[in-house]
Parts: C-alpha cells; sequence; structure tokens
C-alpha cells in the first residue's frame, strides 16, 4: 500500500448531504460523531464544504429538487472521493420509491462505493460501513 | 546565503516549526477528546490530513475570480509563516541573527497570514469566503491594537530593547517578565491575542463552521489547501514559542532545559486548548468590544505598572 492510499484511508473527511429526509438518518449519522462512537479516532471528520470532503454520505429520499443539487455537490466535491448511500431511502427509495416527486434512488444520480441499509442504521452500523468500505478500497 | 537558506527551509524555519506544529496540533485535538470524553486521533493524523491534501486530492479553481490570487495567497501565508519562525526561534535558541529591531518586523510578518487568508477569500469569488474574510478582518482590527501595546510594554520592560535576543538575555539575567505584577497583566492579553490570531474558538467567527462552512477556507482544496493547513500548524507552534520568548523568560536547547522549554509550549497550548474547549464563539462585535475596551484597558495598567516600577 502506497504512501497515497495510507493517508487517504487514514483521514477521511466526510460531508453529510441530506435528502428529503425524516431526519432519522441525519439524527443518526451526527450520532456517530459523539463520544460514545468518536469517529474523530479513526480520522473522520465532518466538514462543511464538499470542496474538503473525502466521502460524501447521502442520506433521504432524493426527490426532482434533490437531483439537481446532488449533482451540483458531487461535481463540486474535490476528487478522488466516495459516495456512501445511507438508510432503506438513500439505497432504494424506500417507502417513497413509487412517489410522483421520486427522481431515482442515489446510485441512479451518482456512482455509489456502499450502501448502508436501515431505517434509521444504528451509529454503529454506519461505522461498520464505512470501515468496510476502506477496507475493500485500501486492503 | 546557504545558513540563511538552510535556516527559512529547515531549521528553524519551515519543515521543523511545521513538525513540531503539527505535533502540537495533534495534542490540541487530543486534549479536545480528552475533554470531551473521546479517544481522539492517532499521533500521525496531522501528517495523515497534510499528505492527503498534497498527494491524493485535486485542486479546484474558481470559474468567477482571480484563479492567480486564489492560488498566491497560500503561498504568500506559509512565506509570512515560516519568516516569521525563523526570526522569532533563532533568538529563541540562542543564535544571534545579527538584526536589530527584529521584533517590529515580527509584527508586521505575523499579520501576513492572516491578510493572505483574506485575499485568497476574496479571489475566490464565494459570498461565504468573503463574509469570513470581512469577519476576518475587523477581528485583525479589534486585535492588532492589543498586541502592538503588548510588544511596546515588552520593549519598555526590557530597558528599551528593541531586539529579540537581547529581550531573552534581559529576561535570563533578571528574571522572566511574567514574573512582575505587569507581565501577569500582559500575559492574559497577550494569550486571547494568539487565541484571536489562530482563530481559536472564542474567536473563530472567521471561520465558523456552523454557520459559514470554513469562511475564508471554503473554495480552497487539494495542495493549496494542505498549504493553508501547514500554515496553521506552523503559526500554532510559533505564537506559543513568541509567548515563551517574551515573558516566559525564552527557550532553550541545551541539556535539561530543552525538557522546561517543551513544557512551558506544551503549557501555552494547553490553556489554549482549555480556553477554546469551555468557550462560545462570540459574535464579531462583541470580540472587538472585548480587545477594544477590556483587553487594551489591561495593557494600560500594565504600562503604568511598568512605570511604577513594579
Amino acid at each position: 500500500m502506497g504512501i497515497k492510499s495510507l493517508c487517504l484511508k487514514k483521514s477521511l473527511w466526510l460531508f453529510h448531504f441530506g435528502g428529503a429526509s425524516c431526519n432519522n438518518c441525519d439524527i443518526e449519522i451526527l450520532d456517530c460523531l459523539t463520544p460514545r462512537f468518536d469517529v474523530e479516532r479513526f480520522g473522520m471528520l465532518l466538514v462543511g464544504s464538499p470542496r474538503h470532503a473525502d466521502v460524501i454520505l447521502v442520506n433521504g429520499s432524493i426527490n426532482k429538487r434533490d437531483k439537481a443539487r446532488l449533482l451540483e455537490v458531487y461535481e463540486q466535491t474535490a476528487k478522488p472521493c466516495m459516495v456512501v448511500a445511507i438508510g432503506a431511502c438513500g439505497c432504494t427509495g424506500g417507502i417513497f420509491a413509487e412517489g410522483n416527486t421520486f427522481a431515482g434512488p442515489v446510485d441512479k444520480i451518482i456512482p455509489v462505493d456502499a450502501y448502508i441499509p436501515g431505517c434509521p442504521p444504528k451509529p454503529e452500523a454506519i461505522l461498520a460501513g464505512i470501515m468496510k468500505l476502506v477496507q475493500a478500497k485500501f486492503g | 546565503m546557504a545558513e540563511h537558506l538552510f535556516h527559512f527551509l529547515v531549521f528553524p524555519g519551515l519543515l521543523f516549526a511545521g513538525v513540531v506544529g503539527g505535533l502540537l496540533s495533534w495534542f490540541d485535538r487530543k486534549v479536545t477528546a480528552w475533554v470531551q470524553f473521546r479517544r481522539g486521533p492517532v499521533l500521525m493524523q496531522p501528517f495523515y490530513d497534510f499528505l492527503k491534501l498534497l498527494l491524493v486530492k485535486e485542486t479546484i479553481v474558481p470559474a468567477r475570480g482571480s484563479v492567480l490570487t486564489f492560488l498566491y495567497a497560500p503561498v504568500m501565508a506559509l512565506f509570512g509563516a515560516s519568516v516569521s519562525a525563523a526570526l522569532i526561534l533563532l533568538p529563541a535558541f540562542g543564535i544571534t541573527s545579527g538584526f536589530r529591531g527584529d521584533i517590529i518586523v515580527i509584527f508586521y510578518l505575523l499579520t501576513i497570514p492572516s491578510l493572505s487568508y483574506v485575499t485568497g477569500a476574496l479571489a475566490s469569488g464565494n459570498p461565504l469566503a468573503s463574509v469570513g474574510a470581512s469577519r476576518e478582518i475587523k477581528l485583525l482590527i479589534g486585535f492588532e491594537l492589543t498586541l502592538l501595546l503588548i510588544f511596546a510594554t515588552v520593549i519598555m520592560k526590557s530597558g528599551m530593547n528593541i531586539s529579540l535576543y537581547e529581550i531573552i538575555a534581559y529576561q535570563q539575567e533578571n528574571g522572566a517578565l511574567i514574573g512582575s505584577l505587569s507581565g501577569v497583566f500582559l500575559f492574559i492579553p497577550l494569550i486571547f491575542c494568539i487565541q484571536a490570531k489562530l482563530g481559536m474558538v472564542p474567536f473563530d467567527i472567521a471561520e465558523a463552521e456552523t454557520e459559514l462552512a470554513e469562511g475564508a477556507f471554503i473554495e480552497y482544496s487539494g495542495p493549496p489547501y494542505a498549504m493553508i493547513k501547514f500554515t496553521r500548524y506552523v503559526m500554532l507552534f510559533v505564537l506559543p514559542a513568541l509567548a515563551g520568548v517574551m515573558l516566559l523568560g525564552g527557550l532553550s536547547l541545551t541539556g535539561i532545559s530543552i525538557l522546561w522549554s517543551v513544557l512551558k509550549i506544551l503549557a501555552v497550548v494547553l490553556l489554549l486548548t482549555l480556553i477554546r474547549n469551555t468557550n462560545p464563539r462570540l459574535r464579531v462585535g462583541q470580540a472587538m468590544y472585548f480587545f477594544f475596551i477590556w483587553m487594551n484597558a489591561l495593557v494600560v495598567i500594565a504600562i503604568i505598572l511598568t512605570y511604577s516600577g513594579l
């Protein structure tokens, strides 16, 4: 493993994109930052600007309005970046999958690297999902 | 010439100050984690962050805005920080730079990083960045006068020496300046000025993660952002070192006094970290009021005490 992938693996900065979410997944994502789960010990930080992000966490169903925003955020992110779809709505559309305004699950709009299902997934599940993604990508 | 370049680039300038500053930044984050009952990041975390930004990430330049100024600003910031690192740390380690009046130059060099952040933010064409830049300028106006008064009082207390090397020599003969009552009155505003210069929490008005999303740095990515990070590491070492040199009796690299110098720097950084972890952010008006009225009042008291020999 080269120094590049080592540094990327050890310092993943997360950007949180909340679509038309019911806020449950948002709360569970923020739970990962609390002292009980503490993602900073893996070098992860929540950043406010997509320019600094290495991982985009997308949750909530993506409706027609969100689609343009999600595409724009993805294009604004400095590459290489990874995308993680969180929650039933992010992965498949969940109960909104047949809705009028639904614009497709996340992987129809941007390439997704990992799926973390659940309604909402527990913070442990989110952490485990991101660590599995890191191991699959960087060994 | 080669010696000057070595002083500027390797020791004690760019490389040394950056590495020590990175370790101090880890200390800062680790203490923050302990305060919040967390585990905190690993020792190499600041270097992973820096190398990731430098080697892996791509650089995005703004479509609307001045690309050249945008990319030039981090270089200027890093230059200002490492020149001031060299000028402060050379006398601190007992190497005379043979340059009288360097304390005045240091005062101006220390403002270059802040001004470069402002320039880069205004060149990026991002509205959040320009709000951050205007707040940074207001904060700068707030604390610069206090800092200038502190420098003037330190010069006055050490027998009108305007060379940092002689100020240290004076303290080694007559004891550290903080040992007197006026020294204590100088130390408190100096700590708050350092806090504001580093953009730590009571004064992180310009980068305001919650509403401005890093403010002035919002458009930076990849290597330019790595340079900004490195500048911040250097500043995190240089400003506590300045406090150590001006008031705490200087640093030293010989024998057992290495331990003593390290403890001085760590104590100042610990103080900064604890202040940042136990205080909410001020609004920019409150911060300016805080410096204009209260901190200036403390420095004026220190000047009066100095005149009466305390």
